[in-house]
């Protein structure tokens, strides 16, 4: 996949967080600056499933030290992370 | 009240005598049983249990089991048979490994495993382990998958969700099945059944739904691992139990509960708990526990974290309409 920009990536996490834990509630879906640790909606083993979900769709790998609440805790804060890691 | 350590000390001949009654109660009024099963894993927890079983009903109403496995520890089972032997109750040792063979327990789990290292088999060994609190104060915790080889490298690799859910789903099948002959043994007997969690575990979700999470009585839950570990030796629970390093015994290579589960060693996660639960904020915790501000501050939203994603595992089954006439 070539250059994403974050406007699709937050589209993309939040059409996979609806299906595949909100099994496809729409009106629950988070905001994309809602904080996922504050509200319960991901937990660390969602965390886990939503990296493997970024690994295979945008090619990247998620370093051990990347994985910290600052790259990882909305959607908002997903986009801009794979935004860096595209090198875009 | 300045926080220290002494927060944890309690009236252990009082509250030994408090649990004993409760024990008599509950079996005889709320469980209409003549005694208790206990499963003995030459552990702190179910030595501790064992002894108060014992105490509370005399020993001809307490039956122990001793359920050892292909990756247990060699001593476990001295262990086990040393709280027997000290409380003068009959017990039983049932071999688990064959069973877990029929259920291709191991297989599983070895499957699971070679998601991540495809050349893990014969002669290696694996445990799971999460890398504890971050220096930083911020960071998920996730699960590693620690394995040695057979020429005794150590290698380590994140695991992904789909091997980490497989590897503990495999593991499971342990505890469910020692909770599956316990109910085998107190059904026999007309005994009820015993969980043998400490505070800590059963307040962060630290057992196997359906697993050692099953019991009819849990007699220690309210107790820190603290004060468990001294209820214990007021009880006259051997020395060899009293003075061992708590472990999960459940994966191959020997694994410590801090390293697997809790971000602190019990010492620490007890006053951490203690503190939290009593309000005390992270500023004066964090000297007497050795950790920074921002890192007690990580613990005790880690605790939460793990009081959230656990919540299902103390959750009876949940049903979509009400049957008033059930009144539990």
């Amino acid at each position: 996949m070539g250059t994403v920009n974050q406007e699709q990536v937050r589209r993309d996490v939040t059409a996979f967080i609806v299906e595949n834990f909100l099994f496809g509630n729409v009106a629950d879906a988070p905001r994309p600056e809602t904080s996922f640790m504050e509200t319960g909606l991901v937990d660390s083993t969602g965390i886990l499933e939503l990296v493997a979900h970024l690994e295979s769709a945008y090619g990247v790998s998620v370093a051990d030290d990347e994985l910290i609440p600052e790259n990882l805790d909305s959607v908002g804060s997903i986009a801009a992370f794979v935004v860096r890691k595209k090198g875009g | 009240m300045t926080f220290s350590a002494d927060v944890l000390s309690i009236d252990l001949a009082a509250e030994a005598d408090r649990i004993c009654a409760e024990i008599r109660r509950i079996v005889s009024h709320d469980l209409k049983r003549r005694g208790l099963v206990v499963a003995l894993s030459g552990g702190i927890d179910s030595s501790c249990v064992a002894a108060l079983a014992a105490r509370a009903l005399g020993p001809a109403h307490v039956h122990g089991l001793h359920m050892p496995e292909r990756d247990s520890s060699e001593e476990t089972i001295k262990l086990s048979k040393s709280v027997s032997d000290t409380f003068g109750f009959d017990s039983t040792v049932e071999e688990l490994t064959p069973i877990l063979e029929g259920l291709r327990c191991y297989q599983r789990r070895d499957e699971a495993i070679r998601m991540v290292f495809p050349d893990y088999g014969a002669g290696w060994k694996s445990k799971i382990v999460l890398p504890g609190v971050p220096e930083s104060g911020e960071g998920y915790n996730v699960y590693y998958l620690v394995a040695q080889t057979p020429s005794g490298e150590m290698i380590k690799k994140r695991l992904p969700p789909k091997a980490y859910l497989q590897i503990v789903a495999a593991t499971n099948f342990k505890q469910r099945t020692r909770k599956m002959l316990e109910y085998y043994h107190a059904d026999r007997l007309h005994f009820a059944t015993t969980g043998t969690p400490n505070r800590l575990e059963y307040d962060q979700g630290f057992f196997v739904k359906n697993g050692d999470g099953a019991a009819d009585v849990k007699p220690i839950a309210h107790l820190y691992k603290t004060q468990v570990y001294a209820m214990a030796r007021f009880l006259g629970v051997p020395a060899a139990i009293c003075n061992r390093a708590p472990t999960t015994d459940t994966y191959s290579l020997a694994q410590g509960q801090d390293e697997f589960y809790f971000a602190l060693p019990y010492d620490k996660m007890d006053l951490a708990l203690w503190a939290k639960n009593h309000g005390v904020g992270a500023a004066e915790v964090a000297p007497v526990i050795g950790l920074s501000p921002a890192q007690v501050e990580w613990v005790y939203k880690d605790i939460d974290q793990k009081r959230s994603t656990t919540r299902y595992m103390h959750l009876p089954p949940v049903l979509c309409g009400d049957v008033a006439e059930i009144d539990i």
